[in-house]
């Protein structure tokens, strides 16, 4: 891929960031205007700045990458990350809000009053925050790797230190204007794109998505192989490749069948059935559960709410959130049904995350609106990349420099995100195999079988207690942690074993929900003395409270 | 922002920690906010509600009652989520042939899934922000009712 035009839309991208940034660094002073934004953010800024903030590599360039290999069981992603939005309003948003609480540490020594518990979510935060970046950084290697031709590390070091400049320099403030600017950088740099994609399509005479004798190259292809796999050629014949394999296709071939990838209509175009797809079933409802429950859990989405004024606006920034992010979440699918005409080569090649930004050029061809469009598109996967790495890194940063330096001042905040930036950056060079969106599925896993019952139960359930909240953290969500280790590090398992551990949330989060209700009710003693008290800050309406 | 015009208008609550800044023009003065301390800030100045802050009999019983009513509706909610939404991979696991619909030229998984499926979360939301301050409402009616 040759665009001149890529590289300039990048660094447009990451100077207005960097600009932004120091725009906000006039304004930051205090280590308050650092860390909350002083809580002057109007409600629309922080909605903006909320979806920015959460739509991520994984929604940007994962999610379609995803439906191009899987089909529609994996609009399961799309719709669940929408949909964490929704049990974060119903169970967590005003009371958390209200509860005062900027961190989830910072909330379980509110409503346990325990420094024990306080270190042990603080080590959770820290780890799910880790293991969100890792994919961020991975995308952005991909993306540059693919469109400019550096190599992969370029990337992901680019994104690192951009990122961690910003937010060492400008902290939260700056951070906030910036997220909001993203969202509808990311929003505009899908939208246009798919409606020209839309046309061209029409143009072409609406090629069928899944025609009757298989897929067939629309152009002459040479492929480079990047990931293993077996490859089954229209004649039947069975062909291992390797990464480095080059494969030429003629005009009008058909596409090999590769292993591992939904290739026949049926697989691609239809749910997995009862019977002879039970695991897939499994995995389909895992996935559900840790996508829903996984949101409320994550470092920083819930380090936003405490720039809403009070729990109403509270509420109503998730709100506007599940609309803005919605929208967005009807686009990444055209891209991946799309990709099944024009781009079925990243099938054989393994990279489907690369669909989203190299669509525009091989529907379009690679005239002025082609190359256009694809750089529109690589900005926006880099304010992808720059904006999610910002959220995650300002609360990591702000944990560590909080809990683990113990200082609140300015500088200690500045050395805790280059400490917060290193270890993520060293970890995605290191791992570059796996598809973007898995990644970030295990993220929603564990914070979906520690975070989520420590919330739901801690804000509506008086009978809490320490030793329960912390049990219940360390076995579910030790147990999805343990499963992610086995994932990413271990040896291949398969059959049920692999499934269980591939998608864990379906077994850890019921798991952590009732270890931490059957201890709470075992040490009933240790329940606090000023519950009442609690539980009237976290739900009394906020008319009562001035 | 179109979305948030739809809305209902908020009844106006004095935001919290926001009380001690001077009114009038100007930037508001900033209040120094450290982490976990926040909490122990006392948000209830004493001679107002006493009946709540003072943890008597009473007010426990209306805080109780206020966590009910939000978490009963919470719970309704997700219950019309998880019939709504979570019935559909089983429903097209047991019957097959619902997943092979078309509607349009596109497959009614596809459609219920990658569009519908949103605006379906957002009616359940905007149901959920209604009944919540309708809940809040009739509780600070009842704590706010003057004494006989």
């Amino acid at each position: 891929m040759d665009n001149d035009l890529v590289v300039p839309a990048i660094v447009a991208v990451t100077l207005v960031t960097v600009a932004i940034g120091f725009y906000g660094l006039r304004l930051a002073r205090t280590t308050s205007d650092f860390l909350v934004a002083s809580r002057t953010v109007s409600p629309t800024w922080n909605a903006a700045a909320i979806g920015g903030e959460y739509l991520s590599a994984a929604s940007f360039l994962g999610v379609a990458g995803l439906i191009l290999k899987y089909g529609v069981d994996v609009l399961w992603y799309p719709v669940g990350f929408a949909a964490g939005y929704l049990a974060l309003l119903l169970f967590v948003a005003a009371p958390l809000r209200r509860s005062g609480a900027f961190t989830l540490p910072d909330f379980c020594e509110l409503r346990l009053g325990s420094r024990r518990l306080r270190t042990l979510a603080t080590i959770f935060v820290i780890f799910i925050g880790w293991l969100y970046l890792v994919p961020q950084l991975q995308g952005a290697g991909l993306t540059l790797a693919t469109l400019a031709g550096s190599p992969y590390p370029v990337g992901a070091l680019v994104v690192a230190a951009v990122v961690t400049a910003n937010v060492a320099l400008g902290g939260m403030r700056a951070v906030t204007f910036v997220q909001a600017f993203q969202y509808w950088l990311k929003l505009t740099a899908l939208a246009v794109p798919a409606i020209f994609l839309a046309l061209q399509w029409q143009a072409d005479g609406r090629p069928a998505v899944t025609p009757p004798d298989g897929s067939t190259f629309r152009t002459a292809t040479t492929v480079v192989v990047e990931q293993r796999a077996v490859l089954t050629l229209a004649d039947g014949q069975t062909l291992e490749v390797r990464p480095g394999d080059e494969l030429s296709f003629a005009e009008g071939e058909p596409v090999p069948e590769v292993s591992g990838v939904a290739n026949g209509a049926t697989d691609w175009l239809l749910p997995s059935a009862a019977g002879s797809d039970d695991r897939g079933l499994f995995a389909t409802y895992s996935l559900i559960l840790a996508t829903f429950l996984g949101t409320m859990g994550l470092p920083h989405v819930l380090v936003r709410f405490y720039t809403n004024p009070d729990g109403a606006s509270a509420r109503r920034t998730t709100l506007v959130v599940l609309a803005l992010v919605g929208v967005f979440y009807l686009l990444p699918t055209i891209y991946g049904v799309l990709g099944r005409i024009y781009t079925p080569q990243l099938l054989v090649t393994g990279q489907t995350d690369a669909v989203v930004v190299l669509l525009p050029e091989a529907a379009l061809g690679a005239g002025t609106t082609g190359r256009l469009l694809a750089a529109l598109v690589a900005a926006g996967a880099f304010a992808a990349f720059l904006s999610t790495s910002s959220g995650l890194l300002t609360s990591v940063a702000g944990v560590i420099s909080t809990d683990v330096l113990g200082r609140g001042s300015v500088c200690g905040f500045r050395l805790a995100t280059v400490i917060a930036g290193v270890v993520p950056t060293v970890l995605a060079l290191n791992v570059s195999g796996m598809d973007v969106s898995q990644v970030v599925g295990l993220a929603f896993a564990v914070a979906a079988s520690s975070f989520c019952p420590l919330l739901v139960l801690g804000i509506w359930w008086r009978g809490l207690t320490d030793a329960g909240a912390a049990a219940g953290i360390l076995v579910g969500g030790g147990a999805a942690v343990s499963s992610v280790l086995i994932t990413v590090l271990g040896p291949g398992l398969t059959g049920w074993p692999a499934t269980l551990i591939a998608q864990p949330a379906a077994w850890t989060v019921p798991l952590a929900f009732t270890v931490m209700i059957v201890v709470s009710l075992a040490t009933r003693r240790r329940a606090p003395a000023d519950i009442g008290r609690t539980m009237l800050r976290l739900h009394a309406p906020d008319a009562l409270r001035s | 922002m179109a979305a948030e015009d739809a809305l209902p208008a908020p009844r106006r609550p004095d935001p919290a920690g926001t009380s001690d800044e001077p009114v009038g023009s100007g930037p508001p003065a900033r209040t120094r906010v450290v982490l976990a301390e926040v909490s122990r800030r006392p948000h209830w100045p004493a001679g107002t509600h006493t009946e709540l802050t003072q943890q008597t009999r009473v007010g426990e019983a209306l805080v109780r009652g206020l966590v009910r009513a939000q978490l009963a509706l919470a719970l309704q909610l997700s219950a019309v989520v998880m019939v709504g939404l979570g019935g559909l991979p089983w429903l097209f696991a047991i019957a097959p042939s619902v997943g092979r619909m078309t509607v349009l030229g596109v497959n009614l998984p596809w459609l219920l899934l990658g569009v519908l499926s949103f605006p379906f979360l957002v009616a359940v939301g905007w149901t959920y922000v209604r009944l919540a301050e309708r809940n809040e409402q009739d509780f600070t009616d009842l704590v706010q009712r003057p004494e006989r």
